[in-house]
């Protein structure tokens, strides 16, 4: 598997050279945002905003209504948790095209629970107008820009940032409300988004070799949540569902999903893993997916209780298990 | 009611549009048994001035009767409609108008009535169901551009306007109506130091420095005072000027500081209507608790009409 180092410096800057009403508000964040090369290559359309970010709503709120597209950059929970009634009223309510490039989604950072947003789609789903996106390899983050800008108001990103692993092909980017379909099966379906995606890739072969087929779907638009893949999917899935999230169980896929299934009298069994109901503190991304069974192991578990079997499957079958670049299977079938 | 603008130098339009928005609004208040009376009685010349003096505005290309509501704004309501359009269109030389304090909403209504910008049936309209006439306007409401209803989120709205506008030359200004409660808030001095560091000029605040907010005079020891210094402190320019007196409101108001430019209005809550002060320390919303005060208002209303 590909690791892509900081696919959004160099890609973003790209991307923005011929679009001159793109602008960047950054609060005091901005190399930890990896827009620093950006100000250095835009500097005429970069703001550097100050720890003030009830004000970096409003500006970026009255820099859209006169017909420019902020990009504000800072860290996730400084954009959902902090500012929020600015977020809601100065840019949700008129639905202006303001991108909220979030980073440190749940426990991707050691900054414990200051820096976690473990429930920022849960908030983000409830308010009306935001279009939610969540990025989970290179090829999305470098793909996520023309989605969120193609959308004529506001978009919420969970961005990742550093070292990002490619796990589906340059040439297939994010579509709008459409989920990827990794593996198939009837046994069960599981829904995953952003870094979740490669640890049910990772459970894939060890549970087909165990005799569990699940159709694997990972998901990159939160909101809308309407792709016609999900529902038939949940039809056809023998033993369930079940729903791997870097956020907490309450208001995020799960409950998406949740939502989708009782819509349409699906009855049968959801499983959702994620954080349940608590916030983190502050570790490594590893210990932290272990801890709260965010991890392969716990979806190998999750599969176990829906289906009732023992699998054999140990953490060594799932360390040594290879996650390569995979096509959507989807894709192939839309064809 | 005198009628603005007949004969004579502005002052006479002016000092009328003031004097009918508190006989006007002091009349919706008795018919509708209560209201904003105290903004209407500290904020009328600011109107008077900002709608008669002070803004570059072009003709309004709104409906002089308001439209009902059409929904919310949003990616399946292609219906929804701006109520800046009340203070006309927007051209690079003109300014924009960006309200504040939305509980003032009654009496923004009521200036936009006094200058020809809406019809005096619109505010038939006010508070009734289905109608964009709010209480507590929102950017659908007449002569409200953006939303700031939850109070200190305007001024850092009209900084990002004012910085758009900015970087594209225009040369009309952006005018903020305020109200001092706001600045409890925090977002506010988060605004103006990023207003004093990008240099906008092209902002201008005007403040009704009335002592009031909702559980009632404000505690000025703990939070405000001293307000004009605080806000030149963070870097913009500030005068304090007796918000009643035209002549000092239009000096205050014409500065040209090359800084964010604030005009403290220093305003009397009861102005022009005396029995007011009898409610004081709480003047926020006019109640009235008995038959016999009510009247003592109708005959206060006659007097103001005649």
């Amino acid at each position: 598997m590909e690791i892509v180092k900081r696919p959004h410096v160099e890609n973003f800057i790209a991307w923005a050279k011929d679009k001159p009403e793109v602008v960047v508000l950054t609060s005091d964040l901005t190399n930890s945002s990896e827009v620093g090369k950006w100000r250095d290559t835009y500097p005429d359309r970069f703001f550097g905003m100050s720890m003030a970010e009830q004000n970096v709503m409003g500006f970026a709120s009255g820099l859209a209504r006169e017909g420019y597209v902020p990009y504000i950059h800072t860290f996730a929970v400084f954009i959902y948790r902090r500012p929020y009634d600015q977020l809601a009223m100065s840019i949700a309510y008129p639905n202006l095209p303001v991108k909220f490039i979030a980073f440190l989604p749940g426990i991707t950072t050691p900054g414990g629970v200051t820096h976690q947003a473990i429930e920022d789609v849960a908030i983000m789903r409830a308010t009306p107008n935001v279009r939610i996106l969540e990025t989970g390899d290179a090829t999305e983050v470098e793909t996520v820009l023309d989605v969120a800008h193609a959308i004529d108001g506001p978009v919420y990103v969970r961005m990742l940032r550093g070292e990002v692993p490619r796990l589906f092909p340059r040439h297939e980017p994010m579509e709008l409300d459409r989920v990827r379909m990794l593996s198939d099966g009837d046994d069960l379906v599981v829904f995953t988004a952003g870094i979740t995606t490669e640890e049910a890739m990772r459970a894939s072969q060890p549970l087909a070799d165990a005799g569990v087929a699940i159709r694997h779907l990972h998901v990159s638009t939160h909101k809308p949540f309407r792709d016609p893949l999900i529902l038939e999917s949940i039809e056809n899935a023998r033993h369930g569902v079940l729903t791997l999230e870097n956020h907490t169980i309450i208001g995020g896929l799960g409950s998406a999903v949740a939502e989708v299934m009782a819509e349409a009298g699906a009855g049968k069994r959801l499983l959702r893993l994620g954080l349940r109901d608590t916030y983190a503190h502050g570790a490594s991304r590893g210990y932290l997916m272990k801890e709260y069974g965010l991890d392969a192991a716990a979806l190998v578990a999750g599969v176990e209780e829906l289906t009732g079997k023992t699998t054999g499957i140990n953490e060594q079958d799932l360390a040594a298990a290879r996650v390569e670049a995979t096509h959507s299977l989807a894709k192939v079938e839309a064809l | 009611m005198t009628s603005p603008g007949a004969a004579g130098d502005w002052h006479e339009g002016a000092q009328a549009v003031a004097d009918n928005i508190r006989t006007r609004v002091l009349g919706h208040v008795l018919r509708n048994n209560g209201g904003y009376m105290s903004q209407a009685l500290s904020s009328a010349e600011i109107f008077a001035m900002l709608y008669t003096r002070i803004m570059h505005l072009g003709p309004s290309t709104a409906p002089m009767v308001p439209r009902p509501f059409s929904g919310v704004p949003g990616p399946d309501n292609p219906h929804f409609f701006n109520g800046g359009a009340y203070n006309g269109p927007k051209s690079p030389e003109y300014d924009r108008f960006i309200f504040s304090p939305a509980h003032y909403a009654l009496v923004l209504y009521a200036a936009l009535i006094e200058v020809g910008r809406l019809a005096e049936e619109g505010l038939d309209q006010f508070d009734a169901d289905g109608s964009t006439v709010e209480m507590i306007g929102a950017e659908h409401s007449p002569g409200v551009e953006t939303t700031t209803g939850s109070l200190a989120q305007a001024l850092s709205q009209a900084g990002g306007i004012a910085l758009a506008r900015k970087r594209r030359g225009d040369t009309g200004k952006v005018w903020v109506m305020m109200s001092d409660g706001e600045f409890q808030e925090g977002q506010i001095w988060e605004a103006i130091a990023e207003l004093a560091r990008y240099e906008l000029d092209n902002v201008r605040v005007i403040v009704d420095v009335n002592g009031q907010q909702c559980d009632g005079c404000i505690d000025t020891d703990a939070y405000v005072e001293p307000l004009t210094n605080r806000i030149r402190a963070f870097g913009a320019s500030a005068v304090e000027v007796d918000g009643h007196n035209l002549d000092l409101l239009d000096e205050a108001m014409s500065l040209e500081t090359g800084k964010p430019h604030f005009v403290m209005a220093l305003t009397n809550p009861a102005k022009g209507l005396p029995i007011f002060e009898q409610r004081a320390p709480l003047l926020h919303y006019l109640r009235f608790v008995s038959p016999e005060e009510k009247a003592l208002y109708e005959e206060a209303y006659e007097g103001m009409v005649n």
